[in-house]
C-alpha cells in the first residue's frame, strides 16, 4: 500500500466534512447562477492552453491535463517529504486526508427542482425565468393543446384498427413544447419516440404525422417505419429509431459536426428515465463531456420505463447527479412547467453553444398515458396514481392558468382551438387512410444510394411472381 | 508457365480498357497477370455532389495512359500497406474537409497498427478524434457525424471489438438510410485489422466478415494488396453508403510499388490475380496469399488454376467470377471464414443459384475450423487452410 494512503491532513478531513453537512453552502460555492441570461460567467478553463478568444479554438490544441511531475510522483512514493499534503496526479492536485472517507451513495437531500409556476398557474414569487412574448406564449398552449388532441385521436385510430400502432406523449406536452420553443430550427434533435411536438412546434403539419402514421406514399419515411417514427431532414429532426439511446452517441456526433462547422446550433437529444441505464448514455455522456460536444441532454423522467419504476432502474437520485460524475453541468426542472422547461432550455442552449460544453436537463414528470398502444398500464401501476398525474398536475392546465391569467385567453377561444384542431385532424386521418401505399419499387430503394444488382434481380423476381399469380398478391399495392 | 509479377505496358493498357472481364474473355493468356482492375481518378475533381459515386456506376473505363504508369518501371513508389491506407487518408482528407477519423488511439499514438500516424498532426484534433473505449458508442457518434454531413472513418483497434458496436451498424448504420425514406445518409467508413495473426488469442483473432453480410444497407470489401488497399479506402470514402473495410493484421507490411498517379478501386469489382483455364479459385484477403503460395506448386504439377481476389464481399462480384466459371466450370472457394455461415458459405449458394449449368463438379470450399482461434502455433496453424490443403482440393476438383 502507498505510503500517502496513510498520511494525512485534517484540515482536509474538515474540509471534507463541511462539503458533506451543507449542501447549499457547497452548491453556492460551486455552481454559477444559471438564470442571469447575459452575464453567466463561463467557468475558468484549468485545462485549456493559452489560446484565447475563438469560439472553437480550445480544442485543436492537444492538452494533456495535469501531467504528474516525476519529482513530485517520487517524492510521493519516498515518504512525502517536508510533509506532502496533496499529490500531484494527471488531472489535478488531489489532497490527502488521515481518515477514510466513504462518498455516501446519496446526498442527504435530493438535487431541487427549478419550478416556476405553481400548481394554480401563478410564478412562484422570485422566481427567475425567461420571458416569453404574448404571441409565443400563446403558439406554446396551442401547440401543447393539439399535441394532446393529436393523441387522443391517433390513440383511437389505432382502437379502431386505422393504424396498427402508437404511442402518446400525455403528461409530457410541456416538455414537448417548450424545449422546441427554446430552441432554433438550426438546433439538431435526436429524439427518443415521445418527443413529436419538438416536430410539431418545427412545422410538421398534421397531415405530414398523418401520412407517417399510415404509412402511405406522402410518408417522408415512404412506409419504412412503424408509426411515430417521424423524421425530417427539413426540420432537422432525426429520424427515430427505436433502439433505446442509440440517439445519444449520435447527438455527440452531430454536436461534433456542428464543432467542426464552427455552427451557431447545438443538438439536442431526448431520452426516458429508463435510457439511461443503457451503455450508450453512460458513453456519449462521457464522450461529449471530453469532446467538448454542445449537446443537451435532455431526461424526461417521467417515472416509468414501460413497466419498470424508477426504482427498479437506477439508485441515483435521478438522473441529473450522474452529470457530475462525468464532469457535465446539469440541472432538474419540473417538467410539467412549461415556463421552467423553456427557461432552462433556453440557458442550457446558450451555455452549450457559448461555452462548448454539453448540458445535461432532467425534467421531473409522468408518463400518464400507457407506455404504447401495446401496453396496458393499469396491470402495474395504481388507477389513483395515473389520474392524480393526468388531473392535479396536468402540465396543460397549469400552463392555461397563467396565460388566462394574463388575460390572453379565454375558454371560448378553448373551444374555438380545441374544435378546430381536432377537425383538421379527422380530415387529415381521413386523407391519409385513403391515400395509396407505396409502390413495390419503394421496397428496393435507399437500401443505398443506388440500387445495386443484386437487389434489382430480387424485385425483378418479385415482379414475375407477382405477374404469375396476382390472385396471391393483394390487388391494391401498385407494383 | 512461369508467373511474371511485372507486365509489359501495352497489358496494362489492355486491362485497362476492358476491365477484369479481359482475363475471361478469348484474348490469348499472356504470360502477364492482369492488371487488376483500375479506375483512374478524373483530373478534376469537383465538390461533394461531383464525387465519385462509390455505387453502382457502369465501368467505363478510363485514361489508358495514365494506368501504362502503373505498370511501368520509371514512375510509382514503394511502400506498405499501412502506408498505402494512411496516403489514401491523407489524400481524401485534404481534398475534402468533411472527412474525419475516429477510433481509440489513432490521433496522437497513430493508430495501433500506425495507419493514422501523422494523421493528428497534419489535421488537428478535431478531424483525427481521440475515443474513449466505447465501440457502440464512437461508431453511433459516427453515424450522427454521417447523418449531419461529415464524412467519418470508424477505426475498430481490432474488428473484434466492432462486435460491440454490433446495435450500432445493424440497427442504425444499415438501416436509418432506408427507414427515413432517404432523407439520412451515412457516408460512414468502418474499417479495422480482423484475422488470424501469430498467436494473438481467440479475442484478437476473429474471423467475422460474415457476422456483418446479411446486414442490409452494408457494403463490405476486404483489402490484400497495397494497391487494393490505397484503392479501396479511397472508394470506400467517397461512397455515399455505409462501408466495412476488412483489413488483415498479417498484411500490413506487405510492400509493393503502387502508382504515384491517383486512382481507386471499384467497390464492387473482384480482382483477377492469376488468370488460368482449369479451376477457378475465388479468395480474399490473406487467404489470397495461400492461394498464390498454393499456385505455385499446382503450376509445377501441371495445373493452371485461375485466382480470383474476389474483394467485394457484399455484394459479390459475379460479373468476374460467373465468367471464370464459365470458362473453367470448377470452382474452389479458399476462405478464413468459418465453415458454419462463412463468407464461402454464402458465395457457394450464390454460384450455385446463378451458375449451376455450368458447373462440371461440385463447389469445394476451404474453409476454417468451427473453433474460436487457438493461440498455441501449431493448433493455430491447423486452424486456418494452409496452402497444401489448397493443392489438395484442387487435384482432387481436377480429377
Amino acid at each position: 500500500m502507498a505510503p500517502w494512503l496513510v498520511r494525512t491532513s485534517s484540515q482536509l478531513v474538515r474540509r471534507a466534512a463541511r462539503r458533506l453537512l451543507s449542501p447549499s453552502q457547497h452548491r453556492r460555492h460551486r455552481a454559477p447562477a444559471p438564470w442571469k441570461l447575459c452575464s453567466v460567467p463561463p467557468v475558468p478553463r484549468t485545462t485549456s492552453p493559452a489560446a484565447g478568444g475563438g469560439l472553437w479554438e480550445f480544442c485543436s490544441v492537444r492538452r494533456f491535463t495535469g501531467d504528474s511531475s516525476p519529482a513530485a510522483a517520487s517524492t510521493a512514493e519516498d515518504g512525502l517529504a517536508g510533509g506532502e499534503l496533496e499529490l500531484d496526479f494527471p488531472g489535478g492536485k488531489v489532497s490527502f486526508v488521515a481518515e477514510m472517507n466513504f462518498l455516501p451513495e446519496s446526498q442527504k437531500e435530493r438535487i431541487n427542482c427549478y419550478r416556476v409556476l405553481d400548481d394554480d398557474g401563478r410564478t412562484v414569487s422570485g422566481s427567475k425565468f425567461q420571458e416569453v412574448s404574448k404571441e409565443m406564449a400563446l403558439k406554446m398552449y396551442s401547440e401543447m393543446v393539439t399535441l394532446q388532441i393529436m393523441d387522443t385521436i391517433f390513440y383511437e385510430a389505432q382502437r379502431q384498427g386505422r393504424i396498427s400502432f402508437y404511442l402518446t406523449s400525455h403528461g409530457e406536452e410541456a416538455i414537448n413544447i417548450a424545449s422546441a420553443a427554446a430552441l432554433s430550427i438550426d438546433d439538431i434533435v435526436l429524439p427518443q419516440y415521445r418527443e413529436p411536438g419538438v416536430l410539431l412546434w418545427r412545422g410538421f403539419t398534421l397531415q405530414e404525422f398523418a401520412n407517417q402514421c399510415f404509412g402511405n406514399s406522402l410518408d417522408y419515411g415512404k412506409g419504412r417505419q412503424m408509426p411515430i417514427h417521424y423524421g425530417s431532414n427539413r426540420l432537422n429532426y432525426f429520424t427515430v429509431s427505436s433502439p433505446i439511446a442509440t440517439q445519444l452517441p449520435h447527438a455527440v456526433g452531430a454536436a461534433y459536426s456542428l464543432k467542426m462547422d464552427k455552427k451557431e446550433a447545438c443538438a439536442i437529444t431526448y431520452f426516458g428515465d429508463g435510457g439511461t441505464s443503457e451503455g450508450d448514455f453512460h458513453a456519449a455522456l462521457n464522450f461529449a463531456a471530453v469532446m467538448e460536444a454542445p449537446v443537451i441532454f435532455f431526461c424526461r423522467n417521467n417515472g416509468w420505463a414501460i413497466s419498470t419504476p424508477t426504482a427498479e432502474q437506477f439508485r441515483s437520485d435521478g438522473a441529473v447527479v450522474r452529470g457530475q460524475a462525468y464532469g457535465m453541468r446539469s440541472i432538474r426542472v419540473d417538467g410539467n412547467d412549461a415556463l421552467a422547461v423553456y427557461s432552462a432550455v433556453h440557458i442550457a442552449r446558450e451555455m452549450a453553444i457559448t461555452e462548448g460544453r454539453p448540458i445535461l436537463v432532467e425534467a421531473l414528470t409522468y408518463r400518464v398515458g400507457h407506455h404504447s398502444t401495446s401496453d396496458d398500464s393499469t396491470k402495474y401501476r395504481p388507477v389513483d396514481e395515473i389520474e392524480h398525474w393526468r388531473t392535479a398536475r396536468d402540465p396543460i392546465s397549469r400552463y392555461r392558468k397563467w396565460v388566462q391569467g394574463n388575460g390572453w385567453w379565454s375558454d371560448s377561444d378553448e373551444s374555438e382551438l380545441r374544435n378546430s384542431v381536432r377537425q383538421e385532424l379527422l380530415q387529415a386521418i381521413q386523407v391519409a387512410e385513403r391515400m395509396p401505399k407505396p409502390p413495390l419499387t419503394e421496397l428496393f430503394t435507399d437500401v443505398y444510394d443506388e440500387i445495386p444488382s443484386n437487389l434489382r434481380e430480387q424485385e425483378r423476381l418479385l415482379r414475375d411472381a407477382i405477374k404469375k399469380h396476382p390472385a396471391d398478391y393483394p390487388a391494391d399495392v401498385r407494383v | 508457365m512461369p508467373m511474371a509479377t511485372a507486365s509489359s505496358s501495352l497489358h496494362g493498357t489492355a486491362a485497362a480498357l476492358h476491365g477484369v472481364g479481359a482475363a475471361a474473355s478469348s484474348k490469348p493468356r499472356s504470360a502477364a497477370p492482369v492488371a487488376r482492375s483500375v479506375r483512374v481518378a478524373a483530373a478534376a475533381r469537383g465538390s461533394g455532389s461531383a464525387r465519385a459515386r462509390g455505387g453502382m456506376v457502369a465501368r467505363a473505363a478510363v485514361a489508358a495512359n495514365a494506368v501504362a504508369a502503373a505498370e511501368s518501371k520509371s514512375g510509382g513508389h514503394e511502400l506498405l500497406l499501412f502506408e498505402a491506407l494512411r496516403e489514401a487518408l491523407i489524400e481524401e482528407m485534404k481534398a475534402d474537409p468533411t472527412v474525419c477519423v475516429f477510433g481509440e488511439d489513432v490521433g496522437h499514438y497513430g493508430g495501433s497498427y500506425k495507419v493514422t500516424k501523422g494523421l493528428a498532426e497534419m489535421f488537428g484534433d478535431l478531424r483525427v478524434l481521440d475515443t474513449p473505449i466505447a465501440e457502440n458508442s464512437f461508431t453511433g457518434m459516427g453515424v450522427g457525424a454521417a447523418m449531419k454531413g461529415l464524412r467519418p472513418i470508424v477505426e475498430g483497434m481490432n474488428m473484434g471489438f466492432l462486435l460491440l458496436a454490433y446495435n450500432q451498424i445493424s440497427n442504425n448504420c444499415g438501416m436509418l438510410h432506408y427507414t427515413s425514406g432517404g432523407q439520412f445518409k451515412i457516408p460512414i467508413v468502418i474499417r479495422g485489422p480482423g484475422g488470424v495473426g501469430r498467436q494473438l488469442g481467440a479475442e484478437h483473432s476473429q474471423r467475422l466478415e460474415s457476422y456483418f453480410q446479411s446486414i442490409p444497407g452494408l457494403q463490405m470489401v476486404a483489402c490484400s494488396t497495397p494497391y487494393n488497399a490505397k484503392g479501396l479506402m479511397k472508394a470506400a470514402i467517397r461512397s455515399e453508403n455505409p462501408v466495412v473495410l476488412f483489413e488483415h493484421v498479417l498484411l500490413y507490411n506487405l510492400k509493393e510499388k503502387i502508382p504515384d498517379e491517383e486512382y481507386i478501386c471499384c467497390l464492387e469489382e473482384a480482382e483477377m490475380v492469376r488468370p488460368g483455364e482449369h479451376v477457378t479459385i475465388l479468395t480474399y484477403s490473406r487467404m489470397r496469399y495461400h492461394v498464390m503460395q498454393a499456385a505455385k506448386t499446382l503450376v509445377n504439377k501441371g495445373y493452371d488454376p485461375e485466382v480470383i481476389d474476389i474483394r467485394s464481399l457484399k455484394p459479390f462480384d459475379l460479373h468476374t467470377i460467373g465468367n471464370s466459371i464459365k470458362k473453367t466450370h470448377r470452382v474452389l472457394i479458399v476462405e478464413e471464414c468459418m465453415r458454419t455461415g462463412g463468407i464461402g458459405a454464402s458465395l457457394r449458394s450464390s454460384i450455385i443459384d446463378n451458375f449451376w449449368d455450368y458447373l462440371d463438379a461440385p463447389i469445394m470450399c476451404l474453409s476454417s475450423q468451427d473453433v474460436p482461434t487457438p493461440y498455441a502455433a501449431p493448433l493455430e496453424d491447423a486452424t486456418v487452410v494452409q496452402p497444401a490443403q489448397i493443392v489438395a482440393a484442387v487435384e482432387q476438383i481436377c480429377q
